[in-house]
């Protein structure tokens, strides 16, 4: 009758996917420690909530921070009038800044290449924009963050070509894989406009090694191809290997820079995505500048940018807050894969995120995408937990799941793990691992598991532990 | 070399543009007071800082505003996490209770229809790309903002088509234009999808009667077209005739409400350009889910969305700050145009807005653009004001400026006013209206009248009339 666009009567928002099914789910019934004990655990949410304290503090400490504070209010015409989309400089310099440090300052980021977009997602958009035509086409290594179908492809027209990565290499990203992809885009007529690559990834929760990021960085130069690092988990690397970033490799390899972009946020490293501060950086002049244009249509706040400027100008706290929010990482992901563990389910050896890869392809009753999904019905339903199917991040093999661990305190992940453990044992007490005879000795090693487990000492980077109290409790 | 897209390399972001050339002159060499008084006056930016004392003093009062104060930062974890593209309730509350006092609670708004961009220029963007396919088009009244040539067209490939008004009518939107624009389009091939109407106008500073409003419904509901009002001056209109909605309209006139929409932010009525409060607010549900899902790649700042939640939530506080608003804006909008029509400088008579529309045609050496350019460079050159000129909003008739005055102190004011004054005396005498004969007797009056002239019309029982020039001008007393 009344006629709207294509792109709006069409699916190109996405949500007809089942990353979003279990999201549903839990808003009809969203988990409560005393309201809703029964209710569904999101962990299909990758937010990070484990540092809030330390940031309260310093806010309550820097009352200059704000523009409504008695110390703050004289800046509040100022501010809400600075519309500039070249964005405040204190801004650009605390962001840049902020970058640099997550990196161990191993290398340095100018605060004129900052551009300022609507959280990480008007990044994606404006970027595709600024690279490529409608009909043009990205390569995306897979398994990759679902909102990258919407985010790259709605509103732009750009198409998205998968690099195939498999578990059986850890899903490395190779140069046969890259070649493979970027061949099949030609045979079926797409012009290849660049890669991206989420590092640390999402969903997988590891990092890119430096020969296969130089690999990358060969690989879209002698392509004369873009390349966009999406490095927005970049401050949550909790462990060893250390993180390395696209930054630091043109420095290390022969490139043509006006093909790097990076994509940046604030969203997962401080756990802030209601602020939309996403962040463009590229080291192409045309693009900072087309996309500074563009970023009219998703300027961040000038009163979240008065608090992100003050709050990364200060040093001692950001050197600070990123030492405890690894470390809180850390113990995090250690006790929830080394419980996971202790009930045979193992993931992908992983050192940043805020999510594991989960192997469940033991509990698959096929190898097929249909029992992967009835599966994850299974869990959604029965055992109330949201985790995301492996087949929304386009995994090409059944089986896994990402499941977020960072969303939620340490009561609920108590009560996360327990419904695991119960939902282990009810389907096959084969899966159990040998180390432990009967459920009686399991249930007594709980309470000293987790005091143990809190003391850094026995923690060692692998699961399980050869030292895990499980194995004490029984000899 | 490295190939970026066609969007990248075209001028689709408007910046060649002449309404940009004289920023660029501003920000070389920008008035200050004290450290540039030569420097260049920014009367191209449509800003309204007329009320923030008022608002200063209502954020001390109300510190849960702020999500880092002690009475506020209990909320800082679940403010900074929240994300949903819902947006906040109690924001959207706040919001559409807003846009129901601003049309004097004339009409209700439904906060589950509020949907968030960034801006009022991710809103529009946003509206494009839900309602017209790459090479459709929209029609869009002269003259208009020059940034919906940018905010509609570059990254959606959707087509403008003007629809022409002229000053012998004061630039109504009349049936007959409406039909031009559309018979035109046609023509050239293009399938019209909208009409956008910005209401109360920029750059024009009217609002719309009731009857081309109810008319313009008519037309889009013949045509089966949408209609997309851009009201984001509507809290400016400081004096009668009354602002109009495009959303009490369509409870008068039959029309299929799937095809109106209201584009709507906080820039202009509160003076926040800087928060990027944009809203969408449309009355067909499929726009609205679309907007909605689209609204990720702009949402508003959760910190922002709780300070204007609990502003606009204080509704003694937005009931007083409405009225302040318009007093002050009328006010500057009177002191302005009198001073202007003493020196023989006529504009639109407007009610709206925060700039008037100003004529000077008998200034253009020739009654063409060229003649419009050449006069614009002189003003920002010599006479050191970046006003703004008609061929930039696509105005069909040369020698109209846009001349922004809500956005300086008073002091900032009266430096402009001399400069005007100064510029047109020695231009040309014969301007000089003929109550003045001499120019002595203008000076005179000038330096003795300038302090009674400023207390005067700073009473507000005084003998400010709403039109210029005031016949109980100080400068007539002082002549008789």
């Amino acid at each position: 009758m009344v006629a709207i666009s294509k792109i709006a009567t069409g699916n190109g928002h996405g949500e007809n996917s089942p990353y979003f099914d279990g999201w549903k789910a839990y808003e009809t019934n969203p988990f409560h420690p005393t309201e809703r004990p029964d209710g569904v655990i999101q962990m299909g949410l990758a937010e990070n909530q484990l540092c809030f304290n330390l940031i309260k503090k310093w806010v309550l400490q820097h009352p200059e921070a704000s523009l409504c504070s008695a110390e703050g209010v004289n800046k509040f015409k100022e501010t809400a009038l600075f519309q500039d989309y070249h964005g405040m400089p204190e801004f650009r310099q605390a962001v840049a800044k902020f970058m640099g440090k997550v990196r161990g300052d191993r290398v340095n980021f100018d605060p004129d290449r900052i551009v300022m977009s609507g959280g990480a997602t008007g990044a994606h958009e404006m970027v595709a924009f600024c690279l490529a035509d409608p009909g043009e086409a990205f390569l995306v290594p897979t398994p990759y963050y679902p909102g990258f179908d919407r985010d790259l492809r709605w509103r732009t027209g750009v198409e998205l070509v998968p690099v195939v990565c498999e578990s059986s290499n850890n899903f490395k990203i190779t140069r046969n894989a890259l070649e493979t992809a970027y061949k099949k885009a030609k045979e079926a007529n797409l012009r290849v406009k660049g890669l991206l690559i989420t590092n640390p990834s999402n969903p997988l929760g590891t990092i890119l090694d430096r020969e296969t990021l130089k690999s990358i960085v060969k690989f879209i130069n002698e392509k004369n191809i873009h390349l966009i690092g999406d490095e927005i988990y970049a401050a949550t690397v909790f462990m060893e290997p250390e993180f390395v970033s696209i930054s630091e490799i043109i420095d290390e390899v022969e490139c043509n820079r006006d093909l790097i972009h990076i994509v940046y946020s604030l969203s997962k490293d401080m756990g802030f995505p209601g602020f939309r501060v996403g962040i463009v950086y590229s080291y192409n002049d045309a693009v900072v500048s087309c996309a500074r244009k563009m970023s009219s249509f998703g300027l961040v706040s000038s009163q979240t940018q008065h608090l992100i400027a003050s709050m990364l100008s200060d040093d001692d706290f950001i050197d600070n807050f990123i030492v405890e929010s690894k470390e809180q990482l850390f113990k995090r992901h250690k006790y929830f894969t080394w419980s996971l563990s202790q009930v045979g389910i193992g993931s992908l050896k992983s050192n940043a995120g805020l999510f594991i890869w989960m192997d469940l392809r033991k509990l698959l009753k096929e190898k097929t995408l249909e029992a992967e999904m009835d599966l994850w019905r299974v869990i959604i339903n029965e055992v109330k937990l949201n985790v995301s199917p492996g087949s929304s991040f386009h995994c090409n093999e059944p089986g896994w799941f990402r499941v977020c661990f960072a969303n939620m305190d340490d009561h609920t992940m108590e009560v996360a793990l327990l419904r695991i453990r119960t939902f282990i044992f009810r389907q096959n007490e084969a899966m159990v691992p040998r180390k432990l005879c009967t459920r009686s000795s399991l249930k007594l090693s709980f309470s000293r598991r987790r005091d143990d487990f809190m003391s850094p000492s026995i923690m060692s980077p692998h699961s399980p532990l050869p030292q895990s109290p499980l194995v004490r409790a029984r000899t």
